[in-house]
């Protein structure tokens, strides 16, 4: 069976558990667009259009991929997790937790696409290697930290989750 | 791994969240979740979206400009041009010379022109492409020799020279045993920051005024320049910083600004302007490329006697602030060593190329290149080591500049580079520590995952650099910044314009008022133009300016609050201090909390900062110029594929002079942050333009370093608090990417010549792996 | 426009055939490039992602044969069975992008797009692999070799859709090195696959992004199968200088703002030169 999505159709996306109609968009339309103009969703951002910075990083159907390069009309049906869906507001996730603590953000723009990616990260390889930090998050440019204390968060959430420390 | 070693510790175990102490970002964890509103976040009911339509060429006279199509498209509200604008047509940070739109010649690529409202960013891509603009195609001026030796006729009214300036110090004949000289080229850097250009502009009902929502980093100057060229009184045109994605230079000049208020007063209606990656390259001043020529006369012990230097830095088509960045190379040319003799020329021309302005380093980043580009030269000609060679030279506090200045801040050049040459060596072998099942980490080698090389490739190099970099602005700058502190019931409020872009200083600014009010409670007003400007948030300034203003708020507010106690519980003001969270009478020990002294009482103060007066140089370039100095060094360790030209940085060592590290943990990421664009612009990072055309304005082909492109930092602060500062700390944001460039490149240098006993000159920048290999 | 999403290659190519203008999207990291910035406005598109033939692969061993289906990604490609028997395919797969890139890219889509600099091809080419094509009218094979024609042009009809590539198993050793300016996420300035076939006494050598579309290099080829000792893949220093000058010879770079027409000329022959010198230290460790 084909899906089919026309012209002035809705289509709808589940993001976040939640199943969300998009109207008005252009079929064309980047998940990215989608998710920050049409569903309000602005926790991942746009810098590049291209898939270099990963300022856009979301899970889509539990991979990680830059929003921008996916077609949203595309990913109808597939469950999508933004950085709005990594934790409650209430409650930060221990990646987030570290990131601040260990002064991995400075403007912030690419760390919300570099959490998500963390948490992926974290999930495959719960005990990664330096270079396979290095590797597995090089997809996510970052201007003003110089990824030091990146990698020191990242190091802290594995050390923390495998019970070696507080 | 990292290793940060603090030299001198906190004396104490400070109060957390004082000063010395490395509290976590107020902005923290809404960044990290996503909800932090960036300028490109925002939004507005019945906000339109606007578009700048640029120019294609480097250099036309416009014939005509048809905008009728545009209009007829659906959607479209309105359509400007230079016709629109009411007031000044110019802007610019120092000479006011770059048009709000080209009405009459187009001077380079991505000049605008025209701008569209309209209610879709697609609908303004339609309106933009409908507009028919007619040329007649000009000769561009592109190279810089012709803008200085007057072959080719002026582009601007202002000329094509922007600034010439000559030093001349002590005896210009003089002459050494040595004398070693090259030809030293930095090409065009990007500061790429992530966060694009954006803004929302919301007018007045009447157009009587308007709030503008934007990235940048001087709300007050940005003020200035929008209300000029809207005719505008300048208390009407109201900004509020909208959250800045990274700045490093890029958001001192006006981009979009004028543009977004321009159409949201024309139609009444709140307007957004965002850019997208490939505009934001045309959009903002990048770093001058620029061409110079330095020769060094020393003693046959390598004392070094004379320098001599001509420099050209190509600003682009507008000025900018390319006089100022002149300024700081010409002055900056012999390093942070001591010379008695020079003769340095500097030129800032105009050209149709993209014009250039502040990036971070400004102008000290390409003398930097240069001078230790010599300085290994000189150390080989002398048979010296390129430590010994910087040693030898190395400035002291009180040593004069080139320019007749003093050097009075504390200068521990000779610390930065013995203190960097302690720090251990990597210890990982070439290709790093083999993996579990005995491989060898590809990623580790030069090339990386491309497998483009065995470890018998690979050759190690070791390459050092070292820096002088001056703090705030110069040349008889009214140099100041504002904070107001308001403290009520034992809560501090602080209110400031200081462009929070990522650096911190909303993280050091309760840190300060802590320490000094005794409160553990510190709100942050909004970041706007409500109260005095703080400058710019640039050239290492913002902990030592709009730090010492909200030192400077609180001490008045913490004064205020003893007399207050004085009247209340009679003691003599003078006789009290603030120790940890109480207020104490030295005399009696009589103590009591901060927040029950302060209880029912509302203290406001506000307190302009102001550093010590600069002068002007003279024709010969001579004069107090600047305001004060920072030192650093750097040592790289490379791995380098010879014959592929390939390059893995594997460690930098740094001893940073910082003054007194007021959050190390921020300090230190200023100092990753800070190498990790040094090292772009020694091997990677170049926007390249062929006949004025960019051609690789986007993040396929401008590249960033990466995760795996970043090597190890090993650092040490330096933290001899400086007298002249009012917290005794120094500003620490450029240092790290002015000398980590000519480091990277000298290990370059030092492993080819381990190759073939001769090695490569290497005096261009980015090193290109043909540069290497061919 | 109209977005469609098929299940099975008979929907996607009845698609294709009532609408020829469609574009065909898998992981998309190429095509919504060119759609963000505003160069491409499809009109129709057939998303192949979802459909199960595309989505996986399947080992042939009486053929010595794997088939990949043309919407495995470069991240499905880097692990297990799948990389170990075109472990070629794996090194090239892993320099592509970025993880993200790596997740959503496509084999299939590395060789619609045809890019001179396409991470796969080389590979593709020097492995011998054949690409399965689904039309209306039936289905049919080619050698990629043939398939690739040319900067961003291939052999695909209208209406046509690339289903698998059928890769063999080869008894030998084979590898791939690709040199970009930084240590991860780069287009290729220069790449090269070296596969040497021990039971066939072949050498195949395939180089990207210093021509029109992959190269492939006859004389070099045949000059290595001729100096090369086959029980321990060991080559003399003479003969091995040659080959990689042969290997250059073969080139057609140009220059362009990522690098010059000398450089890639020189590049492409060091890494053909160090690819057969780690077949024969593999050999030796083997």
């Amino acid at each position: 069976m084909t899906t089919t999505i026309g012209d002035g159709d809705h289509f709808s996306l589940h993001v976040n558990g939640i199943r969300c109609e998009v109207t008005d968009s252009w079929l064309g339309e980047s998940l990215l667009d989608v998710l920050r103009d049409r569903l309000g969703l602005l926790g991942a951002k746009g810098a590049c259009e291209q898939g270099e910075c990963g300022s856009c990083s979301v899970m889509v159907d539990d991979v990680l991929v830059c929003s921008c390069l996916v077609m949203a009309a595309s990913v109808v049906d597939q469950p999508i997790v933004t950085i709005e869906g990594i934790a409650p507001i209430d409650a930060p996730s221990d990646v987030q937790a570290a990131f601040v603590e260990a002064g991995a953000v400075q403007c912030g723009f690419c760390t919300p696409g570099l959490i998500v990616a963390a948490h992926d990260l974290l999930e495959r390889l719960p005990r990664p290697s330096e270079t396979q930090i290095r590797e597995e998050l090089a997809g996510n440019v970052c201007r003003c930290t110089g990824y030091g204390r990146i990698i020191e968060a990242v190091q802290q959430v594995a050390v923390r989750r495998a019970g070696g420390g507080s | 791994m990292t290793v940060v070693e603090r030299v001198t510790a906190p004396a104490g175990a400070a109060r957390p969240g004082t000063i010395g102490t490395s509290p976590t970002r107020p902005d923290g964890v809404a960044k990290v979740q996503g909800r932090f509103e960036f300028s490109s976040d925002l939004s507005a009911d019945g906000c339109l979206w606007g578009a700048t339509l640029r120019s294609p060429h480097p250099s036309a006279r416009i014939v005509s400009i048809d905008l009728s199509a545009a209009w007829q498209i659906d959607g479209v509200e309105t359509v400007i041009t230079a016709a629109d604008v009411p007031g000044a047509m110019h802007y610019g940070l120092i000479a006011q010379d770059q048009p709000v739109f080209a009405s009459e010649v187009v001077r380079y690529v991505g000049e605008p022109i025209a701008a569209v409202a309209a209610d879709h960013p697609e609908t303004c891509r339609r309106a933009l492409e409908a507009i028919v603009v007619e040329y007649e195609m000009l000769d561009a001026l592109l190279d810089p020799e012709r803008a200085i030796d007057a072959s080719h006729p002026p582009i601007h009214p202002d000329g094509n020279v922007i600034r010439h300036q000559r030093i001349v110090c002590g005896d210009r004949s003089a002459t050494g045993d040595v004398v070693v000289e090259g030809t030293y080229e930095i090409g065009m850097q990007d500061q790429a920051f992530l966060g694009l250009e954006a803004a929302l502009a919301v007018p007045d009902p009447g157009g009587s005024g308007v709030e503008l929502h934007v990235a940048t980093q001087w709300l007050h100057e940005d003020r200035t320049q929008i209300a000029a060229c809207l005719d505008l009184p300048v208390e009407s045109v109201r900004l509020v910083l909208g959250g800045v994605g990274g700045a490093f230079g890029a958001r001192e000049d006006i981009s979009l600004q004028v543009h977004t208020c321009l159409l949201a007063l024309r139609l009444g209606r709140p307007v957004r302007i965002a850019y997208s990656r490939a505009e934001s390259f045309l959009g903002h001043v990048h770093r001058h490329p620029a061409t110079i020529w330095m020769r060094h006369h020393a003693t046959s012990d390598g004392e070094i006697v004379k320098i001599e230097s001509r420099m050209v830095f190509d600003g682009g088509a507008y000025a900018s602030t390319s006089s100022a960045v002149l300024i700081n190379a010409v002055t900056h040319a012999q390093g942070p060593y001591r010379c008695p003799n020079a003769v340095v020329d500097g030129y800032a021309v105009r050209t149709n190329h993209l014009p250039c302005g502040a990036m971070r380093g400004f102008g000290v980043v390409q003398a930097c290149f240069a001078h230790e580009s010599q300085m290994d030269k000189l150390a080989a000609a002398c048979g010296l080591d390129p430590v010994e060679i910087r040693l030898r030279n190395a400035m002291r506090t009180g040593d004069p500049l080139i320019t007749g200045q003093p050097v009075l801040n504390v200068a521990p050049v000779e610390r930065c580079i013995r203190d960097t040459a302690a720090l251990p060596l990597p210890d990982t072998p070439v290709g790093g520590f083999p993996m579990e099942d005995g491989a060898l980490d590809v990623m580790r080698l030069p090339g990386g995952a491309g497998r483009t090389a065995d470890r018998t490739d690979i050759v190690r190099g070791i390459g050092w650099g070292v820096a002088i970099k001056n703090l705030m602005y110069s040349e008889g700058f009214d140099d100041y910044s504002t904070a107001r502190c308001r403290l009520a019931d034992g809560v501090a409020t602080l209110k400031f314009a200081t462009s929070e872009v990522g650096q911190g200083f909303v993280t050091i600014a309760p840190q300060i008022a802590r320490t000094i009010l005794g409160v553990d409670d510190v709100v942050l007003d909004r970041i706007d133009t409500q109260v005095g400007s703080a400058g710019s948030t640039s050239a290492s300034r913002q902990t030592w300016m709009s730090g010492g203003a909200v030192d400077a708020a609180c001490r008045t507010v913490r004064e205020r609050l003893f007399e207050h106690v004085g009247r209340t519980h009679d003691v003599d003001p003078l006789r009290l201090v603030v120790d940890g969270t109480d207020l104490v009478d030295t005399v009696s020990g009589w103590k009591m909390p901060v927040a029950e002294a302060s209880a029912g009482v509302v203290i406001d103060e506000t307190v302009e900062y102001r550093h010590p007066a600069t002068g002007e140089l003279d024709e010969n370039g001579q004069g107090n110029c600047h305001t004060a100095f920072a030192f650093v060094a750097h040592r790289a360790v490379v791995d380098v594929d010879p014959e592929l030209g390939l390059v893995k940085v594997v460690q930098i060592a740094t001893a940073q002079d910082v003054g007194r590290a007021l959050n190390p943990l921020s300090v230190l990421g200023q100092i990753e942050g800070g190498i990790a664009q040094g090292l772009g612009l020694a091997v990677m990072e170049e926007i390249i333009q062929v006949d004025g055309l960019i051609r690789n304005g986007n993040f396929t082909d401008y590249l960033l370093p990466t995760f795996l492109d970043m090597p190890d930092v090993v650092a040490t602060l330096i933290e001899e608090p400086d007298p002249h500062a009012p917290l005794g700390a120094k500003g620490v944001g450029e240092p790290p990417c002015i000398s980590s460039t000519p480091a990277i490149v000298a290990a370059i240098r030092d492993a080819l010549c381990q190759v073939d006993g001769v090695g490569k000159p290497l005096e261009r920048v980015p090193v290109r792996p043909s540069d290497i290999c061919l | 426009m109209a977005v469609l999403l098929p299940d099975t290659v008979d929907e996607a190519v009845r698609h294709l055939t009532a609408a020829p203008e469609s574009t065909v999207v898998a992981g998309g990291t190429d095509l919504m490039v060119e759609v963000n910035d505003g160069h491409r406005r499809p009109s129709s598109v057939v998303a192949v992602n979802r459909i199960p033939e595309l989505r996986s692969w399947r080992h042939d061993p009486a053929a010595a044969t794997v088939t990949i289906g043309s919407a495995v990604t470069y991240s499905e490609m880097l692990v297990g069975p799948l990389a170990a028997m075109v472990p070629s395919l794996a090194q090239a797969a892993r320099t592509v992008g970025s993880p993200q890139i790596r997740n959503a890219g496509t084999l299939g889509g590395n060789l619609a797009t045809c890019s001179p600099a396409g991470d796969g091809l080389p590979v593709l080419s020097a492995v011998g692999a054949e690409v399965e094509l689904a039309s209306a009218a039936g289905r049919r094979r080619m050698p990629v070799g043939e398939f690739m024609v040319g900067v961003k042009r291939t052999a695909l009809a209208p209406g046509e859709l690339i289903v698998s590539l059928t890769v063999p198993v080869v008894d030998g050793w084979q590898g791939y090195a690709k040199v970009g300016v930084r240590n991860a996420m780069v287009i290729a300035v220069a790449s090269a696959c070296v596969v040497l076939d021990r039971s066939r006494r072949t050498v195949a050598v395939a180089l990207g992004s210093v021509g029109p579309t992959v190269l492939r290099c006859p004389e070099a080829e045949s000059h290595l199968a001729a100096a090369l000792d086959w029980s321990t893949l060991d080559v003399a220093p003479a003969e091995l200088g040659r080959f990689a000058e042969l290997v250059s010879e073969a080139s057609r770079p140009i220059t362009d703002h990522r690098s010059t027409a000398d450089y890639r000329r020189h590049t492409v022959g060091v890494l053909a030169r160090r690819l057969v010198r780690r077949a024969s230290s593999a050999a030796v460790a083997a």
